[in-house]
């Protein structure tokens, strides 16, 4: 029986009579780059939600590392090695990108409640958090208030806030959006060498075919709140009622 | 809020602007009760009383992005309890701390029915829990005196038990008393927002769905945040009964909560100083203008809307605009 990292069973969400997502059961295993796309609509983001305990199912079950976390809020699944960015920017704009960076690692220290302690001398948090600002190519940027970055840069300091909670599993929510291609390269590049290093599990929701065909080792098509197709990317690309739906002529 | 280069300790200056300045406010108002006469003490200690207050609301505000306009019925809390105190056991320290310590339980209790809101849901709550604490300051006649308030209330003398008792009678010694105590919790404040702790609640207020994703339960700091300007509120509260022999409803007031948020635009909601600064300019331009006016708060509301609409930082912003004009090296990377 395959063990999976997260695993889901007869996931449902209703908004008034629209079911966004009818009874999702899937299982993500460690170390799979995953990808769920599909049309606008089709549930992709509401699943990712019910997920990341930004929403709570109204049926079913979440499973993280053979834990039920089905009624867990977003914090405590942090705690347990989840972290997600968002599809609308998410990250700390009146802060410095250094500081927006800071917060996870403090987090992961537990540190966030020292009244005492001076900030500089979170000796661990601050190298943490000063690896992460040269990973993500925003050290040059680091005294910049985060608000005043460029759209691209706002979206690779969101993947770094992201990652910064050193996650088992990551789930970004159209982590290319409105990037050139500079730096789309470096965030794919960031996700492939923490998929190696640290071992992160990644899935993103991407409407860049482009994108999820480079990068993904398997994908999950979504389309009325339901699985459509997982597979593969040559098992996607091959499946007819994927293409009519979604895909059309694209790949 | 923006933060330099990271400087390596060897290389930090002990004399800088900012400490030569704050050492010179420091050195004025020690002086204060040599120069000045009892009204000149008197004013000062309401500046410092509405300094604390506001320093505490802006924590809740400024740096956790919670507006409450409830803060007056904490205050009214470390008030009426200090003033209690005092006319039980004539102990300026013990009425002092209990009276903080009352209006800190009244807020945990509070905070945990207030903080499960934001926004403008989270401000009404505080405002009717405010009038609550108002109307039984008003109508609870045995406890509080009602509309008489509590009168008679000694400056007691400041008694540690064994050690030391210092007579408080004059205005000049709780003067300096007023002084130590302001001068040790904006310390604290100041030491707070610089820790971890305060860059935990600038995070919830730039993006809490941004924060519980670093794994961080929200709501448990929203509420760390509201018992700290609880304390502050109790704190300056429980300075005013010795200083006015009497605790009387209004101080419970939603009008008293609105000293502090007055106070805090005046001065900035971006800076640490900036409350200090305006609850100063705060009494500044009520003594002025009530020298020309008795409509004197009709003028500090036209400034307040000058100062939003044109200077949102507030006047410490404008001061620390002026300076980075002056010193553009200064720059952070």
């Amino acid at each position: 029986m395959t063990e999976y990292l997260l695993e889901t069973k007869g996931l449902r969400k209703t908004f008034g009579r629209l079911a966004a997502v009818a009874g999702v059961s899937l299982g993500l295993t460690e170390g799979t780059l995953a990808a769920v796309i599909g049309p606008n609509g089709a549930g992709k983001t509401t699943l990712i939600n019910l997920l990341t305990g930004l929403l709570t199912p109204d049926t079913g079950t979440v499973r993280f590392k053979g834990e039920d976390i089905t009624r867990v809020p977003s914090h405590g699944r942090v705690r347990r090695g989840l972290s997600r960015s968002f599809q609308i920017m998410n990250i700390f704009p009146n802060l410095t990108v250094r500081q927006n960076l800071l917060l996870p690692a403090l987090s992961r220290r537990g540190r966030n409640l020292h009244a005492v302690a001076r900030l500089e001398d979170e000796t661990g948090a601050n190298a943490e958090a000063e690896e992460l600002l040269r990973e993500i190519g925003l050290w040059d940027h680091r005294g910049a208030r985060a608000g005043a970055l460029s759209h691209g840069d706002q979206r690779l300091l969101e993947l770094g806030i992201a990652v910064g909670t050193r996650p088992k599993l990551c789930f970004l929510d159209e982590p290319c959006a409105g990037m050139n291609p500079i730096e789309r390269q470096t965030v794919l590049g960031l996700m492939r060498k923490l998929s190696g290093q640290r071992r992160t599990t990644f899935v993103i929701v991407e409407h860049d075919m482009d994108v999820v065909f480079s990068l993904a080792e398997r994908i999950v098509v979504m389309n009325h709140g339901e699985v459509l197709a997982d597979g593969t990317p040559a098992e996607i690309r091959e499946n007819r009622v994927v293409r009519e739906t979604y895909l059309g002529a694209e790949v | 809020m923006g933060e330099g280069p990271v400087a390596s300790p060897g290389r930090r200056r002990i004399v800088t602007p900012g400490r030569s300045a704050i050492g010179g406010l420091v050195l004025a108002l020690l002086l204060l009760p040599l120069v000045g006469g009892q009204y000149a003490q008197y004013v000062a200690i309401q500046v410092l009383i509405l300094s604390l207050f506001a320093l505490g609301f802006n924590i809740l505000f400024g740096y956790t992005g919670l507006l409450s306009f409830g803060q007056a019925g904490f205050y009214a809390v470390g008030a009426y309890g200090c003033a209690k105190l005092l006319l039980l056991t004539p102990s300026l320290l013990f009425g002092v701390v209990g009276g903080t310590l009352l209006a800190g339980a009244a807020a945990l209790v509070l905070g945990v029915l207030c903080i499960r809101h934001t926004r403008i849901y989270f401000s009404m709550l505080t405002l009717a829990f405010g009038m609550m604490i108002f109307s039984m300051a008003l109508k609870w006649r045995d406890f509080t005196g009602g509309d008489d308030g509590l009168v008679g209330i000694p400056r007691a003398p400041l008694e540690i038990p064994g050690l030391v008792s210092v007579s408080m009678a004059s205005m000049g010694r709780y003067y300096y008393f007023v002084l130590a105590v302001s001068l040790v919790a904006i310390a604290i404040a100041y030491r707070l927002v610089h820790s971890p702790l305060g860059l935990t609640f600038q995070g919830i207020r730039d993006s809490e769905g941004r924060m519980a994703f670093t794994g961080v339960s929200v709501r448990t700091y929203r509420l760390i945040a509201f018992v700290i300007a609880g304390l502050y509120a109790g704190l300056a509260g429980a300075l005013l009964p010795a200083l006015e022999n009497t605790v009387t409803p209004p101080v419970a007031h939603w009008t008293t909560s609105a000293d502090p948020v007055l106070a805090t635009l005046l001065g900035g909601i971006q800076a640490f100083a900036g409350p200090i600064v305006g609850a100063f300019l705060y009494f500044m331009i009520k003594d002025v203008i009530v020298r020309f006016t008795e409509y004197w708060l009709i003028w500090l509301g036209i400034i307040v809307v000058v100062l939003v609409m044109g200077f949102r930082g507030g006047v410490v912003s404008l001061a620390t605009a002026r300076w980075r004009v002056h010193r553009p090296g200064r720059e952070g990377a």
